[in-house]
């Protein structure tokens, strides 16, 4: 499996580390009631198709927010976390 | 069997080798395989299979070989299951038959063929269920040592193996006809090109059949396009290597065969675990050919056609009187060559009807091989023809059942192929994998010209995918001969009928499996092991399921396959773990003053990949305690030294780089006055404490934090994770400097002295203070932290210097009545102060439980506030922070132990909390313990029973306050 990073281009998935779906984005804000807050920190959907989740190419620091498809493991997009808001 | 006195392309007869099987002295050539060595030398039993222990012979001439599986010797060791027809011969190999006992001639357990009747389909299933007592001590041994093929080397296997990464714009999978003109169509217009093939040699089918290509031999015209492609420096080829795996991403496994199949100069790994990442792919794998199901088709002497002309034409191997039995216009087509060529072709027998009879042998149109004959190889066939039975003498039956496109890796990623009716074969669809192209035989197209025509084709579709451009080239000529084949699944008649050779599968288990349910592919697979044996079924997948569709009265489309699984051929873990053990699994993470620790004989200690010194033995030790009490009472009551190097740090810089800080700690650090410290905590999203550490800092805009040595990597991806997730316009940016630095903890009441003589006139800092301070002409840093509980200091200063700064640190310890401290006297220190590591951070815990709700600020929003104020987290049903101290202060406690109430049983329900961190401290003259539990803080002075069950320990405890030395703190403030 190959990953794209914004910083370093195409590289093998064993420079990454893997954190979550890119839900983990959406900070709620600090005052929001605590459903919202359940629902950002365990709550996910389980997408078969186009998918967003959330790589750390280790070795120059970047997160990377992919897409991929779940159902053909193909990997289309990587970008920076501030151009995936 | 023997060997003809000229001819054979793949041998060099200059060189004759010998070599041994079973203990027989035999002789071969440069260039042979062990298989052709054998049939060369008139061996023809090569081993037993695997359940009935039948007489097995070698049955094909590549790594789909199902029979012929040896041990073969290797410093010193045998290896099972090595492929003789893929192993190559050389000076002094020997190898020995393997699954059987005391030779394949004379083996024991072919007991097991008379009882064969017992033994079909699902016979474990039925027959070892009864009584259940039997289970474990009766069936399972038995079941053991029956199953597996060959036995393991019983001993660690040290020899090299490698692993490797290429990459390229064209990977092209086999160098028959197709593959060659691909590969070379390509390289010419510039592409980088990897060609990978098999053999030893490249060339495919070229190096046995008789075709011609541009009117010369197919392995002429073959080894001028190896030659060009060599000669190109844009082109890899890689001989002796199988694709064995398509995976995501245009990654494609491939294994390298070494040393271990071949001879090579020494230290030549024994196999390459290759991964090969393509942005096109072409596969021309070519195809298999299919064994036919007759009766008794399973004895030594039973051969595929495809494979007996392979070893006549390369290896001069003369298989004596041959009668050939196939079902299709190649196979005939062959055998007309052979026999031009001087094979001794006794007959041709064929199902079907109204075949042309020009051959120079009789054929037998409308028949059917119906037995042969042959303790331990093949002495004559039985056919039946036009109602009429009768025997022809025979040293070699030559079967072709048809070809079988070698489809597999166009379907590792879960795509299903297409049955098509006129070559009676699945044949792989467009786009299964991703920019795969499958081409000549392995798309089912079996004629020399359409793999030409294909391979270059293919080559010029992905030279346009690329965005290169085709060269114009003379396109070759070649045959362009019509496949017709007539499905001949099984012969019906007396006799058992293999399908798998391998794993002792026949038509008849498979219609038994059928018959008792199992009737889905996948189910027959599993009752029968059809498909399941080292190769996989590779030449028994189709015809199984082929008479499976007829038991169950379907189509063979609508049977459909099993799944295509990667490995395509038997990868061995040692090649797999190649680079991943030892050293390689876990490297060495070093601190600038090991060597000095080591000198000193400090044990090491693991800490992640660090090492770090336990403690400093010294020569009337009477054991590690009393080196570890030595090295805690040198720092309670003299000095003592110790690199803290392996502390996570982390460099933060610029304008918002204190808002950061807030934003990430649950305390303040903006507040923070530069040339000071604060102790500072650091929660996960979810409340939960992730790490803790100190937070200097440097400047107005320059911060340096520290974390612990077990969380430095998840702090570092947590905070860029922050920054970049949450505050990208913020105007920080952060850097690790674990290695950067060396950093040392100086501490004691005389730790002032020490470096009274490192500075002369040492910085008069507070508590909690840092600065810049000068070295020589080294700059440094000077922290006054602890993490003892004692008057101390870190200095750090570049990494370079760090080897020297510690041997003087130590001299100078040393002088005044202390010395270097380990880890042992480190962890009692910071437990006599009940200060918390990862032992007590163990992922469940929270600011409350540890007691440092206090630095929970209020005011402000920080990674984990809101989380943190959940129900649950705080209160009296938490396991909180607490000291133990065991009643006897001798008796010895352990970590990991459990707590009840004193007048409770030792079971679950009735748990109070557990042990996290022990020690026996050398000050207070007692063992000491840090501890969760249950509403802990409010239970000071309550007694509890410790009980640890695994080591048959119970003390009686009594809850405290965790900081058990100096409670106040003023030994390190002062
Ligand atoms: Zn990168």
């Amino acid at each position: 499996m190959r990953l794209i990073c914004p910083c370093c281009g195409w590289r093998d998935r064993r420079e990454f580390t893997y954190m979550g779906a890119d839900d983990y984005l959406h900070r709620p804000v600090p005052d929001a009631p605590p459903e919202a807050w359940d629902e950002y920190l365990h709550n996910r959907t389980n997408p078969a198709g186009a998918a967003r989740d959330l790589w750390y190419h280790d070795p120059c620091g970047t997160w990377v927010c992919i897409t991929r498809d779940t159902i053909t493991h193909a990997v289309t997009d990587g970008t920076r976390l501030e151009d995936a808001q | 069997m023997r060997r003809r006195d000229s001819g054979g392309s793949a041998l060099e007869r200059a060189r004759s080798l010998s070599f041994q099987f079973d203990g027989r002295e035999l002789q071969g050539f440069e260039g042979d395989t062990l298989a052709s060595a054998l049939l060369a030398g008139g061996v023809r039993l090569v081993g037993r299979s695997f359940k009935y222990h039948r007489p097995r012979g070698v049955m094909s001439a590549g790594s789909e070989e199902p029979n012929a599986l040896v041990e073969l010797l290797r410093d010193g060791v045998y290896h099972p299951n090595i492929r003789a027809t893929t192993q190559e011969l050389h000076m002094g190999l020997q190898a020995r038959a393997q699954n059987c006992w005391p030779s394949a001639r004379r083996d024991v357990m072919a007991v097991n063929d008379w009882l064969s009747p017992f033994l079909g389909a699902g016979f474990y299933y039925k027959t070892f269920m009864w009584p259940r007592a039997f289970w474990e001590h009766l069936y399972e041994p038995l079941i053991r040592r029956a199953a597996g093929l060959g036995r393991l080397p019983q001993s660690h296997q040290d020899a090299p193996h490698e692993k490797a990464f290429a990459f390229c714009d064209l990977l092209v999978i086999g160098a028959g006809p197709a593959g060659l003109m691909a590969a070379l169509t390509a390289a010419r217009a510039g592409a980088d090109v990897i060609l990978a093939e098999e053999d030893r040699q490249m060339g495919g089918r070229l190096l046995s059949d008789h075709g011609q290509i541009d009117g010369m031999p197919g392995g002429t015209w073959a080894a001028g396009v190896v030659a060009e492609l060599a000669s190109l420096p844009n082109v890899r080829l890689m001989p002796r290597t199988s694709v064995f795996g398509a995976y995501d991403g245009g990654v494609y496994g491939a294994l390298e065969r070494g040393a271990l199949h071949m001879a090579a100069p020494a230290r030549t790994p024994r196999e390459c675990y290759w991964r090969i990442t393509a942005k096109r792919v072409v596969l021309a794998s070519g195809a298999l050919e299919r064994p036919i199901a007759h009766p008794d088709n399973d004895r030594p002497g039973v051969m595929l056609l495809g494979a007996v002309a392979s070893y006549w034409q390369r290896f001069a191997v003369d298989p004596g009187r041959v009668v050939v039995f196939g079902n299709n216009d190649h196979a005939l087509a062959t055998a007309k060559a052979l026999a031009a060529d001087g094979m001794d072709i006794r007959a041709y027998i064929d199902p079907r009807d109204g075949l042309a009879t020009d051959a120079p042998f009789t054929v037998y149109a409308g028949a059917e091989v119906i037995g042969t004959r042959g303790r331990h190889g093949l002495q004559h066939v039985t056919l039946r023809h036009k109602g009429r039975e009768f025997r022809m003498d025979a040293d070699t039956l030559a079967l072709s059942g048809g070809w079988n496109p070698s489809l597999h890796l166009a379907c590792h990623m879960n795509g299903r192929p297409v049955w098509d009716d006129t070559i009676a074969a699945f044949i792989p669809r467009p786009g299964m994998v991703p920019d795969m192209e499958a081409i000549g035989a392995a798309a089912g197209q079996f004629s020399t010209h359409a793999a030409l025509e294909s391979g270059a084709r293919a080559a010029a579709g992905a030279l346009d995918a690329l965005g290169l451009r085709a060269p114009e080239c003379a396109f070759p000529q070649a045959e362009d001969a019509p496949y017709a084949i007539q499905p001949l699944w099984q012969v019906q008649g007396k006799g058992r009928a293999w399908l798998d050779f391998a794993n002792d599968v026949t038509t008849r288990d498979v219609a038994l499996a059928a018959r008792e349910g199992f009737a889905s592919v996948e189910h027959m697979k599993r009752y029968t092991t059809q498909g399941m044996a080292p190769d996989q079924g590779k030449s028994s997948n189709m015809g199984a399921l082929a008479v499976l569709a007829d038991a169950t009265g379907g189509t063979i489309a609508g049977t459909g396959t099993t799944t295509f699984r990667p490995p395509f051929v038997p990868v061995s873990i040692a090649a797999l773990g190649a680079g991943g053990y030892g050293k390689s699994f876990a490297p060495e993470r070093l601190t600038t003053s090991d060597a000095q620790a080591r000198a000193m004989g400090a044990p090491m200690i693991e800490a992640g990949l660090w090492y770090r010194p336990s403690y400093f033995p010294q020569a009337d030790d009477r054991d590690w305690r009393d080196a570890c009490n030595r090295e805690a009472l040198h720092v309670r009551n003299a000095v003592g030294v110790c690199d803290v190097s392996t502390l996570g740090k982390i460099d933060l810089q610029g304008p918002d780089a204190a808002r950061f800080l807030d934003f990430v700690y649950t305390n303040t650090m903006s507040s923070l006055k530069p040339g000071r410290v604060r102790y500072g905590l650091m929660l996960r999203e979810d409340g939960h404490v992730m790490d803790d550490g100190t937070c200097a800092r440097l400047g107005d805009q320059h911060f340096l934090i520290t974390t612990t040595t077990a969380a430095a990597g998840e702090v570092m991806r947590h905070l860029d994770f922050v920054q970049q997730a949450f505050c990208a316009d913020w105007a920080v940016r952060l850097i690790s400097v674990t290695e950067a630095w060396a950093q040392f903890a100086i501490a004691g009441p005389l730790a002032d002295e020490v470096l009274g003589h490192i500075f002369g006139d040492l910085p008069e800092l507070p508590f909690m203070g840092c600065a810049p301070v000068d070295l020589g002409a080294v700059a440094g840093r000077l922290f006054r932290i602890s993490f003892s509980g004692e008057r101390g200091y870190e200095l750090a200063v570049p990494a370079r210097y760090g080897a020297d700064l510690f041997r003087q640190l130590v001299a100078l310890a040393e002088g005044l009545g202390g010395g270097a401290y380990g880890m042992e006297a480190l962890n009692v220190l910071r437990i006599e102060k009940g200060f918390v590591t990862h032992a007590e951070i163990d992922g469940r815990v929270t600011a409350f439980d540890l007691g440092l709700q206090g630095m929970v600020s209020p005011r402000k929003d920080f990674i984990g506030r809101a989380a943190s104020q959940r129900a649950g987290l705080t209160g009296a049903a938490r396991l909180q922070l607490v000291g133990l101290r065991p009643v006897n202060a001798q008796a010895e406690i352990t970590a990991g132990a459990h707590l009840y109430a004193p007048d409770q049983p030792a079971r679950a329900a009735f748990g109070q909390g557990h042990v996290k961190s022990v020690c026996y401290s050398p000050t207070l003259q007692s063992w000491l313990a840090l501890a969760l539990v249950r509403n802990g803080r409010a239970r000071r002075g309550e007694r509890l029973r410790l009980d640890d069950g695994l080591r048959g320990i119970r003390v009686d405890v009594e809850i405290c306050n965790p900081v058990f030395f100096d409670p106040d703190g003023g030994r390190m403030r002062d």
